[in-house]
């Protein structure tokens, strides 16, 4: 009894847990996929985002909780009885198949007839643009084509979920751009539901409809990637999008919804995005948090005092480090080229600068 | 010195060229190991070989038409078979089960030491034993004869059984071990792959491990087979030595040290080993009809 090839409006992950012996790799995991939806479950090595995919491909038992696709529930459920196409970083190709038994292995399981067996393998060959390679085995691809094949192999049995597991991690940079266009363009044609594994933020911020943030096996924050972006929820969210710059600072009062920071003297404006424990009120301790490309010299008495340790060049413009007068390091952007050891300042837009009171 | 200087300007110079083909400092040290097998192997197999055909009647190949014109000499070919080859599959047949088993385990390292233990002890010990534990008064008459199984004790030693049972005791740990290694080989990713295609625990075996697994099989089996088939000990002590298993090395012995006749004795060592041969190459000839590369989803 397979749920296979049947389709679905919503999978939902209700309470989800999982443990090895005394440590808990997903500390219940409550989320709800709607069907046709690209979501990245993106995070740091070791936030259980492997794990959680494992738990709905069926391939590790949930410790607790339930996983349902709509009102059925799957996580009783052996993985070959799901029906779901699973990616796996390695690519787990059968070294002993050729490309085209590999990627007609999924039918053949299911007793599809051979002439339509055939017919539908050249297909997911065409779609991944492989079928010069067809008689080949394994070993004799590149990297890219194997990447290529165990994605061909997964979504030929037309599965209604299809998770993938870090699958451009063990690719050149040049290919996993290319690869990346090619998974959202398959996702796209085939209208079928993924769930992407990454700690890639790029990644994830490029192909996903939503992303889910993990940490320590629990959900720190969800949403679209532009939401993400622009708003991380937490302090470790914003580290992972990019918001490189951690400053310490003291909380002097609020501007509307704008905080204002004393950092070393210098007061700069941020929006608060969580409030200290008992409220803003000023002199409590917060974390104004900064990308790199959002912060540059302001050329005036405004800003940051900090002495600049290195330049690299860019291309578009001048990556600069700067130590402010505690010894914190600031990242920067520079239009301009500067003197090692120079005195600057440096200063962002009140709307690229985000305030965690919560420092977790 | 010149003919150093002279490859400097014209190209790589002699070491490089001999670097290229594989053949560096590092190369001397096979030597000590190539000695070792030409005085310890190659010599005494040479020696053996030529031996053989100074039979006493002065004959080129008096001992080899004396060998397969007496039943009692030519027999103990098939009566080594008879029991090598069922013991070899048997432990073969046992060992891929339990190997997928043990795979799992996270404590593998007790249980591959209580194995090895039967490989330490060696065959004559264990022959031993059984002859205590098989015995009229030993537990597994006694045993059995207390549950009413039995009313008189049975006897299983001095026979076919007696040694079939020791061969698969003393070549089990050999084998497992061997099975275990070419099992774990396979990177677990290529059954969570099947898995989720759609490949039960049957399908997964039969399209995914047993295809992987039957090179190395093939060479587990060879090596077993070999151990079994060079059988002296238990068929002297358990079994029944002037009988059913009257086996090929009881009959070479027999030359040796009983009738003096070194000429003869090589001659039966010579086929013993022919035989040995055939069977290893049948084997690996029907690997090769199998995929050979490396049992891993992807390149490393």
């Amino acid at each position: 009894m397979t749920v296979g090839s049947t389709t679905f409006k919503q999978l939902h992950l209700q309470g989800v847990r999982r443990e090895f012996d005394a440590f808990t790799a997903l500390k219940g995991l409550d989320l709800t996929v709607e069907r046709g939806e690209f979501i990245a479950l993106l995070g740091p090595s070791g936030c259980g985002k492997t794990t959680a995919l494992n738990c709905i491909a069926g391939l590790l038992p949930v410790s607790g909780g339930r996983i349902m696709l709509d009102d059925r529930r799957v996580d009783v459920l052996r993985p070959e009885e799901r029906g779901f196409g699973m990616v796996f970083q390695n690519y787990a190709l059968f070294p002993h198949m050729t490309v085209r038994k590999n990627i007609g292995f999924g039918l053949r399981m299911r007793g599809v007839p051979k002439p339509e067996l055939e017919k539908r393998v050249d297909a997911a060959l065409a779609a991944v643009r492989l079928e010069s390679q067809a008689q080949k085995l394994p070993g004799q691809l590149s990297g890219g084509q194997q990447q290529r094949v165990a994605i061909a192999r997964a979504i030929v049995v037309e599965p209604p979920l299809v998770l993938m597991d870090e699958p451009l991690s063990n690719l050149d940079a040049k290919l996993r751009l290319e690869m990346r266009q090619e998974i959202r363009r398959i996702h796209q044609s085939l209208g079928s539901t993924t769930i992407y594994v990454t700690h890639d933020q790029e990644e994830a911020l490029s192909l996903a409809d939503r992303i889910v943030v993990l940490r320590d096996g629990a959900i720190r924050q969800v949403g679209t990637p532009a939401e993400l972006y622009a708003l991380p929820a937490h302090l470790d969210v914003a580290d992972f999008m990019g918001f490189r710059n951690r400053v310490d600072g003291e909380l002097v009062g609020m501007e509307g919804e704008n905080a204002l920071l004393d950092i070393e003297g210098t007061v700069i404006r941020g929006r608060m995005r969580t409030a200290p424990a008992g409220g803003a009120a000023a002199g409590k301790a917060a974390v104004a948090a900064i990308r790199p490309d959002d912060l540059e010299p302001t050329g005036t008495a405004d800003g940051i005092p900090v002495r600049v340790e290195a330049v690299e060049y860019r291309g578009r413009g001048f990556h600069g480090v700067g130590v402010t007068a505690s010894g914190t390091e600031l990242h920067f952007a520079s239009p301009h080229p500067l003197e090692r050891g120079a005195a600057i300042r440096l200063g962002a837009d009140a709307g690229r600068v985000l305030v965690f009171g919560d420092a977790r | 010195m010149s003919a150093v200087m002279e490859g400097r300007a014209d190209g790589p110079t002699l070491r490089q060229r001999l670097a290229a083909r594989g053949i560096d400092g590092a190369t001397l040290l096979v030597l000590p190991c190539v000695a070792l097998i030409l005085g310890l192997f190659i010599y005494p197999f040479l020696y053996g070989l030529m031996l053989s055909f100074e039979p006493k009647d002065g004959s080129l190949f008096g001992n080899y038409a004396r060998f397969f014109s007496e039943p009692f000499l030519y027999g103990t070919i098939f009566k080594t078979l008879r029991l090598a080859f069922p013991v070899t599959l048997l432990n073969l047949l046992i060992a891929i089960p339990i190997a997928f088993r043990v795979r799992l385990l996270r404590r593998q390292r007790l249980l591959t030491t209580l194995l090895v233990l039967p490989i330490t002890l060696g065959t004559v010990l264990v022959a031993e034993g059984m002859l205590f534990y098989f015995g009229p008064q030993g537990w597994f008459n006694r045993s059995l004869m207390a549950v009413g199984l039995l009313s008189t004790p049975v006897s299983v030693l001095n026979g076919y059984w007696g040694v079939f049972i020791s061969l698969v005791l003393t070549g089990f740990p050999f084998t497992f071990l061997l099975t275990l290694s070419y099992v774990s080989g396979i990177d677990p990713s290529l059954e969570n792959a099947a898995a989720t295609l759609g490949a039960g625990p049957a399908a997964r075996f039969r399209e995914v491990f047993l295809p992987l697994l039957v090179p190395g099989l093939a060479i587990t089996f060879c090596l077993s087979f070999v151990q079994a088939y060079s059988v002296l000990p238990s068929a002297v002590l358990v079994g029944d030595p002037a009988n059913v298993t009257r086996v090929i090395s009881i009959a070479a012995y027999q030359a040796a040290f009983e009738e003096y006749d070194y000429s003869m004795a090589s001659a039966i060592a010579m086929i013993m080993g022919a035989v040995q041969l055939l069977v290893v190459v049948a084997v690996l000839g029907c690997r090769s009809l199998f995929y050979r590369g490396p049992a891993a989803g992807a390149k490393g």
